[in-house]
């Protein structure tokens, strides 16, 4: 791997965006061998306004804890897309929700569009476990960290009542990415 | 088992750790945004352990609580951000006169006012030494990773304690609210100092006996019975016009700092045996400033880094040492130029000294750094 890995988590406050980041995190650092730093950035609005979390994942000590030349990002909003695509480096990955972003950006990157909220309502019933399929997506999709890495972050992130409904999602994750490559 | 302790932190979240490690028994407080998890943690943590937690009225009343809670003999903590540490400093002033050892974080935001709450900033390193009124000594740790916010808060305790004086602990919200992976320390592992107590009669206890550079403190309930003022006082505590008295109480304590710089004072040196370019810089920004300097050093630059670990007092020995064989020194830094002034100061003309400032709530980075690096080179 290169000396870093940037991954962007981008929606809007309220979607999980900063939860999905700080579980990759996790299960790069925590659950997988590898160095680790997660950051955020969020208006003062606790629901709503465009809110990213963004984590670094590297086999070095990460000093610069800010992205700056992004290998994949995830954008569950049009805002969030429109406002952090930009710092995505040639050749990387933008996933975007395809019910909330209907205006597609072009650059020098693989877009993949797919029904992230949509899957978590029809397949599971709450779009709340959108960001936790998002997760399983992105760990497919970059190959970045472990699917018994994720798992594991996933399950020891989450309330008990609440395991099976999402160890479900990050591995419908998991296959729907698997689906696209 | 190492292994076991290692956790994905916020750096509040770790100064909290560093609060309990140190033996933090008091915390009052008033939340703000990028500080508040500071609170919400040591709300839950503190009465676990037999602690008190407590959110006063605002700011004013909460460094009050936490001075008295201190003056029982508990370590004690307070927290805060810009607009909070502005409303402290009548607090933090009445701490150093009446030498009461007592921890204030400030989780620097962007300013003035209430500025920009979710947003860096590194605005408040010359309020964190001339905010209150008055020579007053002042002391501030400026920890840059997460695993340093817990051990530099232990230190902080550590700081106020021998020389029972308030110690702040100066960081930005990057700091604040990143994670990082970091280890808690076993008991032993890290130093922990408590406060000397008097070892005499209460009858023959002086709070401010003159013979101690840093007099014994007293717990109040144990019997020991004596008065606490924010005026000049006398070795008894109570008020005195006397001139020589007077100079006296005001040299003592800024003598007892003045006098133990060189313990205080800790820094962080990269490749700076045979630079010909430094970078000054603390917190979130050094880390910046350490990717610009290996880049640099990739290219072939001598370039290196000075990182304060002390703001206050500030390190004039290894600035003014460091502008002696530098062509020059970069200070990045959030906010519109203060720690390069205190550069300049200590340089005297010695080496080319540059700052590089940024107010827009985004971090400097590394790229920013290293342009300037390259004008030197």
């Amino acid at each position: 791997m290169s000396a870093r890995y940037e991954i962007r988590f981008s929606g809007s406050g309220g979607q999980g965006m900063i939860l999905a980041g700080i579980i990759m995190a996790e299960a790069a650092a925590i659950y997988g061998d590898k160095n680790a730093v997660q950051s955020q950035s969020y208006g003062p609005e606790s629901r709503g306004g465009a809110s990213k979390a963004e984590v670094i994942i590297s086999s070095q000590p990460i000093d610069y804890p800010k992205a700056t030349s992004i290998d994949c990002m995830l954008a569950m909003t049009q805002e969030a897309c429109n406002k952090y695509h930009s710092d995505i480096k040639p050749g990387g990955i933008l996933l975007v929700d395809s019910e909330e972003v209907k205006t597609l950006p072009q650059g020098d990157f693989r877009l993949i569009s797919f029904p992230i909220i949509g899957t978590a309502r029809e397949e599971l019933g709450k779009t709340i476990v959108a960001n936790i399929v998002s997760l399983g997506m992105i760990t497919e999709l970059t190959g970045i960290v472990s699917h018994e890495a994720v798992e594991k972050a996933v399950l020891a992130r989450v309330p008990a009542a609440f395991m099976e409904l999402n160890k479900k999602a990050v591995n419908i994750g998991f296959a729907c990415a698997k689906a696209l490559k | 088992m190492a292994e076991k302790r290692k956790k994905l932190l916020q750096g509040n979240e770790a100064c909290v750790e560093g609060a309990l490690y140190a033996g933090c028994m008091f915390y009052a407080g008033y939340p703000i945004t990028p500080s508040t998890e500071i609170a919400e943690g040591l709300s839950v943590r503190l009465p676990q352990r037999g602690g008190k937690f407590i959110q006063m009225e605002d700011e004013i009343a909460s460094i009050a609580a936490a001075i008295g809670g201190s003056m029982t003999g508990l370590k004690s903590l307070t927290a805060t951000s810009g607009p909070g540490f502005s409303l402290k400093q009548e607090g933090l002033g009445y701490a150093c006169i009446a030498e009461i050892p007592l921890v204030i974080v400030n989780v620097m935001r962007g300013g003035p006012s209430t500025g920009y709450p979710t947003g860096p900033s590194q605005s408040d390193i010359m309020q964190a030494k001339w905010g209150t009124h008055g020579d007053h000594p002042a002391i501030a740790v400026t920890p840059a990773y997460v695993q340093e916010i817990l051990s530099e808060t232990v230190r902080a305790f550590n700081l106020s304690e021998k020389y029972r004086t308030p110690v702040i602990v100066l960081y930005d919200e990057i700091l604040g609210h990143m994670r990082e992976p970091i280890t808690i320390p076993d008991a032993g592992e890290l130093p922990v100092v408590d406060r000397a107590k008097p070892t005499c009669p209460p009858e023959e206890y002086f709070p401010y006996d003159e013979k101690y550079e840093v007099p014994p403190l007293a717990p109040f309930g144990t019997g020991y019975r004596y008065h606490v003022t924010g005026l000049n006082h006398k070795k008894d505590g109570f008020p005195t016009n006397d001139s020589k008295q007077i100079r006296e109480n005001n040299m003592r304590i800024m003598n007892k700092i003045e006098n133990h710089k060189d313990e205080i004072w800790k820094n962080e040196e990269k490749f700076l045996d045979d630079a010909k370019i430094a970078v000054v810089t603390i917190g979130s920004t050094a880390r910046s400033a350490n990717f610009a300097v290996r880049v640099a050093r990739e290219q072939g630059i001598k370039a290196g880094l000075l990182r304060p670990l002390t703001v206050w007092p500030f390190p004039d020995k290894a600035v003014k040492e460091l502008s002696k064989r530098v062509r020059a020194i970069i200070v990045p830094e959030l906010n519109l130029g203060q720690m390069v002034l205190e550069v300049e100061r200590c340089a005297g003309g010695a080496c080319a000294v540059e700052g590089i400032h940024r107010v827009d709530g985004e971090p400097i980075n590394p790229a920013q750094i290293l342009e300037v690096i390259k004008k030197y080179a």
